[in-house]
């Protein structure tokens, strides 16, 4: 018997309890779900050689298995991978069917740039058209094949650098000088120059690439000839240590983190979706901090509170509940055509039909969402601004101080917490909204980040990709969802924990200087 | 302003009863003031004489703290306010449209009932009003702090944590700060609301002991209700009620032989 019974309490303490322990519990569901999920899709599972009774045979990675209404037997769903033998990535088997599964240690698994993963054997390995003899032994085999692409690997990082690092911006500057009108002989000619040798030595990686190409077989017999320039990483899954398995699920993860997509998002990372996120989020917070607390000044210290005040401050409070939608549709109108084509007539006039500042791109997706975050920037600004007692506004005038001098030395620094709250609420709504952004500039695949090195650094004008947006494209827009689940698992948690991220800095910051405009202890 | 330190001439600090004898710091007359619908000064009249401390004192809501606030225009903040009459000090009016509210202030300092100090340091809190005035010059940013601290009595006990955060002092402290505060803009007059009536007895001696020392350098102006206080460190006393002057004498008199009943009524505690 709990005292509260005894004191007559009833059970509410029970029920106030209940209630935050379902929250925490939903919340921790959420995120198990979304990592055992997610995570599992780059722990590399073994492969089974599985025989039917029919007497035919398959590799694949086990998926799970399902029972169908009104069906006895149970189905087994395996990833075989080899599109392009099979036709098929998957393949229901129901169990009964099964006859034998093993475990052969030498079946190997390749991530491709194309097709997909291939599951089957190495068979012999040809360089510039001539066989290599492979080792007997399999184990002896697989080393060849990993020296063959390390030094594959290392060719393909030479060419990106080539290509990034002096072709492209050679291509700039040609561009730019073609379309200048000084001409300048001598210039285009050094350029020109510079572009054929940096041409040339991208077709000799081109072709140092192309040497290797690896026969393979599938367990079913079926063979097929792959360059070695095309796979990205292989791997046996069933030869592999622990540790082997958890480094390669580190790098799985590392990659899904650091590269771009691939293959209609099937496959590669989501680098440009966390760095347009991210730089999204920062451009809104910067836009929409000075005008939420310029507004709440406003509201708080220099408007004359009256009927007048009250109403535009109920005013904006209903703001912050109108669906974002709307907020899209308003930035469509507004900053894309309004703004955004008044621009593009004005300064782009020689790009024109194409749209600079005309179409959706970080630059009006960043003020939608400040203006769709304004109203909780404010609010919370009002709200720190009206727990500053009066005292410390007389102190200040009382010393000779001005309104203004009032406000920026002693309210302003004091009110600094209350607007970083503003700000990481701002960040939180900001960060998981989608549906504004599909009007006014995300893009489905935007390889290229807002930032880089070439002038102006930060563009503004260019579309981004957003990790809301990309889980909502490749798991209901996409093809495979068999193949895409895993991939809106990941990326919803890789989003749950930016947004954690992006909040728990400004927490940070709002602490550090907490510490230094310290409450009164009183 | 420049950086010297006041010294101003002492007058014999005995209390004074010849109000003629003195010259006036604020003059008021014929002041009503009445704000949110409601009159809270009535055509009120009086002197206060420079360099001696003048007490208001009466019941509450009786209009004193008002009083105090219209002599450094802080009155101007609340909205609807309507005045009539005249308040000039040194023989200017305070509301002509030339004065400069901002210097007003820095003229005619204010301490507060609950201590105010800013949330930074002990060392800034100080330097705050005189940053104000445009003076950056670190040494003689030192100079005016300490010389402030040290009016205030409260250099010894600061001396070593002058950028310690100023919340870290006790209430006495803090309010002691608050009149070092006012006291480094140099102000002619320094109005004090209550000054001692959220701190300890102890405390409250070393304020009193403070105003009795500030004297000399300017004119001060009280207001308490406790009456002892106003007895304790005060040359001139007024009495107020529902926003009218009642009685306005030297501070000897006007508690041992008052000329009308409802002072007296007061002063003996038969009404508060």
């Amino acid at each position: 018997m709990t005292s509260w019974r005894r004191q007559g309490e009833g059970g509410w303490p029970w029920l106030a309890a209940g209630s935050v322990a379902l929250s925490l519990l939903a919340l921790l569901a959420l995120l198990v779900l979304l990592g055992s999920r997610g995570l599992a899709h780059f722990w590399p599972a073994p492969v089974e050689v599985v025989t039917l009774e029919s007497g035919e045979r398959f590799a694949g990675q086990r998926v799970r298995q399902e029972r169908i209404a009104g069906d006895p037997q149970v189905d087994v769903l395996y990833r075989t991978g080899n599109r392009d033998l099979d036709g098929s990535y998957w393949r229901w088997v129901g169990a009964g069917a099964i006859d034998t599964r093993r475990y052969p240690d030498d079946l190997l698994v390749l991530e491709r740039e194309h097709w997909g993963e291939f599951l089957g054997r190495l068979v012999a390995l040809r360089a510039a058209g001539d066989a290599v003899p492979l080792p007997a032994a399999s184990d002896e085999a697989w080393h060849v094949l990993r020296e063959r692409l390390t030094r594959v690997e290392a060719l393909r990082e030479q060419r990106r650098q080539l290509s990034e690092d002096v072709i492209a911006p050679l291509a700039r500057r040609l561009a730019a000088l073609r379309s200048s009108e000084a001409l300048d002989p001598a210039r285009q000619q050094t350029l020109t120059e510079q572009w054929e040798a940096a041409r040339q030595r991208l077709d000799a990686l081109d072709t140092a690439l192309a040497r290797d190409a690896l026969i393979l077989e599938s367990v079913d017999g079926q063979r097929l000839e792959q360059p070695l320039a095309g796979v990205l990483a292989a791997w046996r899954p069933n030869a592999m240590s622990w540790v082997d398995r958890l480094l390669h699920w580190g790098r799985g993860v590392g990659r899904f983190l650091s590269e771009g997509p691939r293959a209609g998002s099937l496959e590669g990372g989501v680098w440009p979706a966390i760095f347009g996120t991210v730089m999204m989020v920062l451009l809104m917070s910067l836009i929409v901090t000075p005008f939420g607390v310029l507004a709440a000044v406003y509201l708080n210290e220099v408007a004359r509170q009256g009927p007048l005040i009250r109403l535009v401050r109920i005013a904006v409070r209903n703001l912050a509940g109108v669906p974002s939608i709307v907020y899209g549709v308003f930035g469509l109108g507004v900053f894309v055509y309004g703004i955004g084509g008044q621009l593009d007539s004005w300064f782009f006039s020689e790009r024109l039909p194409s749209p600079t500042f005309g179409t959706g791109g970080l630059l009006w997706a960043s003020l939608t969402l400040a203006l769709l975050t304004l109203p909780v920037v404010i609010v919370a600004t009002e709200e720190g601004l009206a727990r500053i007692p009066d005292q410390q506004r007389e102190g200040a005038l009382a010393l000779g101080a001005t309104r203004y001098e009032m406000l920026r030395r002693v309210v302003l620094p004091m009110a600094v917490p209350a607007m970083l709250t503003g700000v990481i609420l701002a960040v939180a709504r900001a960060a998981g909204e989608v549906a504004p952004l599909m009007l006014v500039g995300v893009a489905r695949l935007a390889p290229q980040l807002p930032l880089d090195g070439e002038f102006p650094f930060l563009h503004l004008d260019s579309k981004f990709m957003h990790l809301g947006y990309h889980i909502y494209n490749i798991g209901f827009q996409g093809g495979d969802v068999e193949r895409a689940l895993p991939l809106v698992y990941a990326s919803a948690l890789l989003l749950v924990v930016v947004i954690v991220v992006l909040n728990l800095t400004a927490i940070f910051l709002r602490h550090h200087l907490r510490a230094r405009h310290r409450a009164p202890e009183r | 302003m420049s950086a010297t330190l006041p010294s101003r001439v002492t007058s014999a600090s005995a209390a004074v009863t010849d109000f003629a004898s003195t010259a006036s710091c604020f003059e008021i007359e014929g002041l009503c003031l009445a704000y949110d619908g409601k009159q809270a000064l009535r055509n009120l009249t009086l002197r206060i004489p420079r360099q001696r401390v003048t007490a208001f004192i009466g019941p509450s809501g009786c209009g004193k703290s008002t009083l105090l606030r219209v002599l450094n225009r802080l009155h101007d903040l609340n909205e609807d306010v309507s005045r009539q009459g005249r308040v000039s000090l040194e023989g200017q009016d305070i509301h002509a449209p030339q004065v400069d509210v901002a210097e007003l202030r820095r003229r005619v300092g204010m301490v507060f009932q609950t201590p105010n100090p800013f949330p930074m340091s002990i060392y800034d809190n100080v330097a705050f009003g005189v940053r104000l005035q445009g003076i950056k010059r670190k040494r003689v940013l030192d100079e005016i702090v300490e010389w402030a601290l040290d009016s205030a009595a409260l250099w010894d006990e600061v001396k070593d944590r002058l950028h310690g955060s100023a919340w870290a002092l006790s209430g006495g402290q803090q309010q002691r700060l608050v009149i070092a505060r006012t006291l480094a803009v140099q102000p002619d007059v320094l109005l004090l609301d209550e000054p001692a009536s959220a701190l300890d007895p102890i405390s409250t001696l070393k304020i009193e002991e403070l105003i009795r020392s500030l004297k000399s350098r300017l004119t001060l102006v009280l207001v308490t209700h406790n009456m002892q206080q106003a007895a304790r460190v005060s040359d001139y006393t007024a009495f107020l009620q529902d926003g009218e002057l009642v009685e306005y004498a030297a501070t000897d008199n006007l508690f041992t032989n008052p000329r009308l009943r409802r002072t007296e009524n007061y002063i003996t505690g038969r009404m508060s």
